[in-house]
């Protein structure tokens, strides 16, 4: 597994940094030099950055407000906003990190817009039926290879979307921008224990909903 | 360790934060229970598919649009 599911220091007093993952090592090798030529006003350098991202932005925007307009105008807002200031980044964390923080923002805010009062990342009481198992099969060694690139990526963005966003957002920054426990947490405003209480309901959430997919076929 | 204690304990297990006696527990649970290993292992599967799909193309449209907004704030910057 590429990016399989890996254990993180939770003890925010261990020194010890988390080992960036291959793909991390990759997508953010001359990252830095990029950032630093487009903060010099360098704006080929800056396109290089868009061009790099602008897929996982939008598939990260889809995921937050599980819509395509707003997802277009989420990430627009997002590059734009990043170009914006673009100064005040520090290098602190990856610049691809600081752009996901920014995107979840403004994907919340739009989320807000759109359905005032019902979206709270805070306030979600989570039930014991969240954890109820329903569906009980197997899915064979690889469903993917049941299901041609394409349809496999609608299939899960489809998944993803019919789930509550305060699960989906938390499962989107964990299981698939790879950010740790605790930058999710910040992210979102939300405590550690939250974070993990949601990504379990999240991950139970999309295994029962793939289920209607990879589950037992039946015959020919 | 019951059923109900393996699913509290899933995400932990699967990410590997679990501590060795704890590990121990959820593992002699999974030899006898046919029922939770698949839970596991479908669970194991769906974050795999997601971790590991590749983002769609961009919609040309989007990205069109997308590029314009960049070039005119970029060339309103310049000016």
């Amino acid at each position: 597994m590429t990016c399989a599911p890996r254990a993180r220091p939770t003890n925010s007093m261990d020194p010890t940094p988390a080992k960036p993952t291959k793909a991390q090592v990759s997508i953010s090798e001359g990252e830095g030099t990029l950032v630093a030529q487009a903060k010099a006003g360098d704006v080929g350098a800056f396109e290089t950055l868009v061009n790099r991202y602008e897929r996982k932005i939008f598939r990260l925007a889809m995921n937050i407000t599980q819509n395509k307009e707003d997802a277009e105008d989420v990430m627009q807002e997002a590059f734009l906003k990043s170009y914006a200031h673009l100064k005040d980044f520090q290098g602190d964390s990856r610049f691809y990190t600081w752009l996901v923080r920014i995107t979840v923002n403004e994907g919340l805010m739009k989320l807000r817009k759109r359905r005032p009062g019902q979206v709270s990342l805070d306030e979600k009481i989570e039930t014991e039926d969240d954890l109820m198992i329903r569906e009980l099969e197997d899915w064979g060694p690889s469903p993917e290879q049941h299901y041609e690139q394409s349809e496999m990526q609608r299939i899960l963005q489809e998944v993803i979307g019919d789930i509550d966003p305060s699960f989906g957002i938390v499962f989107a920054l964990r299981d698939i921008e790879d950010l740790s426990t605790e930058e999710t947490a910040e992210i979102l405003g939300l405590s550690v224990p939250a974070v993990k209480s949601r990504l379990l309901r999240a991950r139970l959430k999309l295994r029962q909903k793939l289920n209607r997919y990879f589950g037992k076929r039946e015959a020919n | 360790m019951k059923c109900r204690d393996i699913i509290k304990e899933l995400s932990s297990y699967l990410n590997g934060e679990t501590d060795r006696a704890l590990m121990a527990e959820v593992e002699r649970h999974l030899a006898h229970c046919e029922d939770c290993r698949l839970v596991v292992d479908t669970t194991r599967k769906t974050i795999h598919l997601y971790c590991n799909s590749q983002p769609a193309p961009l919609p040309d449209d989007v990205r069109s649009r997308l590029h314009k907004a960049l070039e005119n704030r970029l060339r309103r910057r310049s000016s």
